[in-house]
């Protein structure tokens, strides 16, 4: 009896201890498939880019990103779950591929992209960094900031552009970080700092949060490049293909002058062979990226094409009212550009 | 079993040997252990290695590029990972022992106030204690850094006292002492006082013994104390200036400032920690049994000296280790300190480092070991206190 | 010392009964505790009358925005509006029966654990702590048996406290009793394992635990095995509590007498059985203040989810303040939510001391 007890706790731990080491097979598409969403990494709130409203539903560009990302693998947009993010936890959650992608206003810099284990797929939004003050303090330049506090978002590549700013200008500074944008904001509102420093959309997003936004004002001066734009794990090159393929499929329909409206009647009607390529009326262009023939046509219907989502989220149908500016196409002299679908 | 003859039972198998079975229990987990181990940091190589993630300790050396809040040692931008380390981890303890220390004076007040045959000093001592340890710590950093001292005027609305100190959101801006040629000569003066007064306590403890006479230590230290360093700067001047803290554009310039974190975090710890170090030293001083107290009294003994010579050394057994578990609680808490953007070890180096060099497994790790270490050092210095005081026993 | 008179056939004096005899005696027994008294009273005035002042008597109550807060005291207006969101989290309204349903049912089923008359109590207790998970599962996340799915990541509020905090202790229960167990053994390999294991959980912040479970172990494990991250939070409290209670339980076998391992032993009994049917029975019973004083620490670090972005209830409200809506009103979010964790943990904080009056009288010798 003992003695079979012992060997049944022999076998036991045996088994625990020889389990079998995975074989890393299946890519992230896979995957995706076959848990039948995609997986998303966003911010813990930030207007514009991604946010909850009070019915607990997500918003803002980061998030359409995402949902174009499963129109383009499911042809339903709403096969996305979202995991907010803090800035700590991003990375992380990238590289151990617990979430598939990550859309959470990151900037794109050499030591993430090489050193981190991670791709970046394109540019969502051209942003720079600027300062929000109190307009009580008088001051209308960032030149003239010498000897502020100044609340930064830690662990952002904010932090690191303030301390070469202000070194590169001869000027002293005191940090005061947060983990959270939102702490930034209510330190900057309270007094704790005279100025809050962060990507300018972020400046326009988090001044609405302030409890009288017309008291502050955001500085002209933008003092670094911050371009953001989706990230996914390095190494699964048919995944990046598809997240990277979903922008550009967006500002391609931009320029093709597709929108979610007219883009159904489009594909069956159009004669232009950038339409029919880019919506699967001709060739077999869906077929490389391992999805389907109308992956992008269901990205322009559900989600929108890149003008669309900026307007929606951003711009000027939305409260932060932010300029195309740099995010226009590159035809009307912007920097948003897409190679062809052929 | 009608074996009675000694001879084995002939069942045989190894396995109903208790030894073997032990022996055999014991490599098996040992080998569980080590396999679970390998399986983890196998899984751990694999994917370093398949996603480009650079490991190993290296970044320390890099510089690190960004600013920090509050530093006791030189800090500044271009300064690297490892300094930031550092800096961090001063902070931790900054926060650990201001925290220690207060909360043991409050804990021990509110534990003898406890005890207090005053009714009502009693009472509120027992709310104080019922309040604050069961309210979680975080919450109660969280109410005094954003509800209460986010109440405090801008720096030109400052609450100032004679133009000296000044109290603001900012934080608590007070002179600061500089070093002049004359500080030498000063802490040699209070150094030769400290020694002076050291050698007359243990004379004046010698004398008691052989010959019961009582020489005043107390004042005649006291005199020393104030005469030598007294003397030093009659002769040499000022061992400081002081630099006094002035509004110049936005903030306040010179002095020293006590930054509002570092206040926030110090007062909760202080504040929960007292609660529970309150109830220690009730039950310590309740576990001397009634006894003691009466055998002290019948000896004649004044209750100052019954306190101190009977109750006290007694009540310690009891007290010190759960104290020094209040101690190990208080040092862990100060990592909440990441919450309201403290520098501590917690925030700097296993939030802001991890983030900016992506290298999770090595920056936690080495913020786990530090608090390990911590912990043990902790434990062990109060193991040695608590055997030293068990020694009085018996 | 009070002086002694000797006057006995006479009646007391009026000093020396009733409240005045009371009052002299407890406050002003001394000059110096005359001073004391007065400082505690002193101390009393400057506080309560305008806590008091600031939370009933000056505070708003009716409305549904912040214009409804004008008398210049507390505005519970803030606290009454987003009070589902603080109980809930974002849990969908209309399913939200089924959380109501759970904690019924955990009420329901406890009731017979505390009821003395109830025979077979251990039975009992195991059953229900083995099928009360599953229901509670099912009822919570759903996806099965018609119920929709919810999302773990919809969870919040009071409920997510609640889970994390008794789903900890549950899960930290078995692992710490073996911990204990491991640590008391006579093989030292084992008990080599077991300290260390105890020690280094003991030593190490919840924070970092935490940051490990949500940055770090998912670079531990093989690919495509991704756990959800509130599965990883509880992992993480789970291996964290369980360090602490394995502490708990050995103070509670430490204290059996060795006589009852040798009549075990006597009896025939092997290790398990020994363990099983004599000592653990008897070593737990003692340290059940032990575990609740635990579960205590526990609920109160559950506040500490906040760190890795999990919505309990602490989160939940400090959310709320800082939505520009309600700018201004942290204090209140604040002692709300220190009300609600400090009905939980004083209430079980007298349990645990009932208990222990209970127990001690039955071993005292």
């Amino acid at each position: 009896m003992k003695a079979a007890k012992t060997t049944l706790i022999a076998a036991a731990v045996a088994a625990t201890a020889g389990l079998s080491l995975p074989a890393h097979a299946g890519t992230t598409l896979d995957a995706v498939l076959k848990k039948g969403f995609v997986q998303c990494g966003v911010s813990d709130g930030l207007p514009g880019f991604s946010y909850t409203d009070e019915k607990g539903q997500y918003k803002g560009i980061d998030v359409d990103v995402c949902r174009g990302v499963a129109a383009a693998v499911f042809g339903d947009a709403s096969k996305v779950r979202f995991s907010p993010l803090t800035a700590k936890e991003r990375f992380t959650a990238v590289q151990s591929g617990e979430v598939d992608v990550l859309s959470r206003n990151t900037t794109w810099t050499s030591s993430r992209d090489a050193g981190m284990g991670l791709s970046f797929t394109g540019v969502t939004y051209y942003d720079g960094q600027g300062f929000l003050v109190s307009t009580k303090i008088g001051v209308k330049s960032a030149k003239e900031l010498d000897g502020a506090s100044v609340c930064i978002q830690s662990g952002t590549t904010t932090e690191l552009n303030l301390t070469d700013y202000f070194r590169a200008n001869g000027m002293k500074y005191t940090p005061i970080t947060y983990d959270k944008s939102d702490e930034t904001v209510k330190a900057l509102e309270a007094g704790r700092c005279d100025v809050l420093t962060s990507d300018q959309s972020q400046l326009y997003a988090q001044r609405i949060k302030l409890g009288n936004p017309a008291d502050f004002i955001v500085l002209p001066e933008v003092i670094s490049k911050e371009p953001l734009g989706p990230v996914v794990r390095q190494g699964d090159d048919e995944w990046f293909n598809i997240v990277r393929w979903t922008l550009f499929a967006m500002v391609n329909a931009e320029e093709l002058g597709l929108t979610s409206g007219n883009v159904e009647e489009q594909a069956k009607t159009s004669a232009n062979p950038d339409v029919r390529r880019l919506l699967g009326a001709e060739g077999e262009y869906g077929k490389d990226l391992k999805l389907q023939k109308d992956w992008a046509l269901q990205i322009v219907k559900q989600v929108g094409n890149y003008g669309e989502m900026f307007e929606r989220n951003v711009g000027m149908g939305s409260e932060l009212k932010i300029a195309r500016g740099q995010n226009a196409l590159w035809n009307v002299g912007g920097l948003q550009y897409a190679p062809p679908v052929r | 079993m009608h074996n009675t003859t000694g001879v084995k039972p002939s069942s045989g198998s190894m396995l109903t040997d208790p030894k073997a079975r032990a022996l055999l229990f014991q490599v098996l987990s040992v080998c569980t252990v080590v396999g679970i181990g390998w399986y983890l940091f196998h899984n751990t190589q694999t994917n370093l290695a398949q996603r480009g993630i650079t490991s190993g300790f290296g970044f320390l050396n890099n510089t690190a590029g960004f600013g920090i809040l509050q530093s006791l040692i030189e800090f500044s931008p271009t300064d690297t990972y490892g300094r930031v380390f550092f800096i961090g981890l001063l902070n931790t303890l900054l926060v650990s022992v201001l925290g220690i220390f207060f909360a043991t004076v409050i804990g021990f007040i509110i534990g003898i106030a406890r005890l207090s045959p005053n009714w009502l000093i009693s009472r509120l001592a027992a709310v104080y204690i019922e309040i604050f340890r069961n309210i979680p710590p975080l919450l109660q950093i969280f109410f005094w850094y954003f509800a209460v001292l986010r109440a405090m005027p801008g720096p030109r609305d400052s609450f100032a006292l004679s133009d000296v100190f000044f109290l603001n959101i900012r934080g608590l801006y007070v002179p600061e002492p500089t070093a002049t040629p004359a500080f030498w000569a000063f802490a040699l003066a209070l150094l030769l006082a400290l020694g002076g007064a050291w050698e007359l306590a243990r004379r004046a403890r010698s004398l008691k013994i052989t010959t019961g006479q009582e020489f005043p230590v107390f004042f005649s230290s006291l005199a020393l104390l104030v005469i030598l360093p007294g003397l030093s700067i009659l002769v040499f001047g000022k061992p400081f200036t002081w630099t006094l803290p002035e509004l110049r554009g936005f903030n306040f310039v010179g002095g020293m400032v006590i930054i509002p974190e570092l206040f926030a975090i110090t007062l909760a710890l202080t504040i929960y920690t007292a609660a529970f170090i309150a109830e220690t030293v009730r039950s310590g001083i309740q576990s001397v049994s009634h006894g003691q107290t009466e055998a002290a009294r019948s000896l004649g003994l004044r209750p100052k000296h019954m306190l101190r010579l009977v109750i006290i050394p007694q009540a310690m057994r009891v007290i010190i280790p759960p104290l020094t578990s209040q101690y190990l609680n208080l040092v862990k808490n100060s990592s909440l300190a990441a919450a309201i953007g403290y520098p501590d070890l917690v925030s700097l180096f296993a939030g802001t480092v991890l983030n900016q060099t992506g290298q999770a497994i090595e920056t936690i790790a080495i913020t786990m070991s530090v608090y390990l270490a911590i912990s043990l050092t902790i434990s062990f210095l109060m193991n040695i206190y608590n055997k030293r005081i068990a020694l009085i026993e018996r | 010392m009070t002086t002694h008179t000797f006057k006995p056939s006479l009646p007391p004096p009026p000093m020396s009964v009733g409240p005045a005899a009371w009052i002299r005696a407890n406050l002003f027994s001394n000059w110096f505790n005359s001073l004391l008294t007065f400082l505690a009273i002193y101390l009393i005035w400057i506080l309560i009358p305008p806590v008091i002042k600031w939370a009933f008597i000056d505070a708003d109550w009716n409305g549904t925005s912040r214009d409804a807060c004008t008398s210049g005291g507390a505005c519970w207006v803030f606290i009454k509006v987003r009070f589902s969101q603080f109980m809930y989290g974002f849990y969908p309204e209309h399913l939200r029966w089924r959380v109501d349903l759970t904690v019924l049912l955990a009420i329901a089923g406890s009731i017979p654990l505390f009821l003395k008359a109830m025979p077979k109590k251990l039975p009992y207790g195991l059953a229900f702590g083995l099928i009360y998970p599953i229901v509670a599962w099912v009822l919570l996340f759903g996806g099965m048996f018609g119920l929709a799915e919810v999302q773990t990541s919809q969870w919040g509020g009071l409920m997510l406290t609640l889970v994390i905090a008794t789903v900890g202790i549950g899960g930290a229960m078995p692992l710490g009793i073996l911990l204990a167990l491991g640590r008391r053994s006579h093989m030292p390999a084992v008990r080599v394992i077991c300290v260390t294991f105890i020690e280094f959980w003991r030593g190490v912040p919840l924070i970092t635990v935490l940051f490990m479970s949500s940055v770090m172990l998912p670079l531990f494990l093989p690919e495509q095995m991704s756990f959800d991250k509130l599965l990883r939070a509880l992992i993480a409290v789970m291996l964290f509590e369980a360090a602490y209670i394995a502490e708990v339980v050995r103070g509670g076998l430490q204290a059996i007498p060795k006589g009852q391992y040798e009549a075990a032993g006597a009896m025939g009994l092997g290790y398990w059985r020994m363990m099983g049917l004599v000592i653990l029975p008897q070593a737990l019973k003692l340290v059940i203040p032990g575990i609740v004083n635990t579960f205590i620490a526990l609920f109160k670090d559950t506040s500490l989810v906040i760190i890795i972005g999990l919505f309990d209830l602490f989160n939940s409200i400090h959310q709320a303040t800082v939505d520009p809506a309600w700018l201004g009103y942290a204090t209140e979010g604040y002692v709300f939510a220190a009300l609600v964790f400090w009905i939980f943990c004083f209430g079980m904080s007298r349990y645990s001391m009932h208990i222990e009056r209970k127990l001690d009288r039955g071993h005292k010798r």
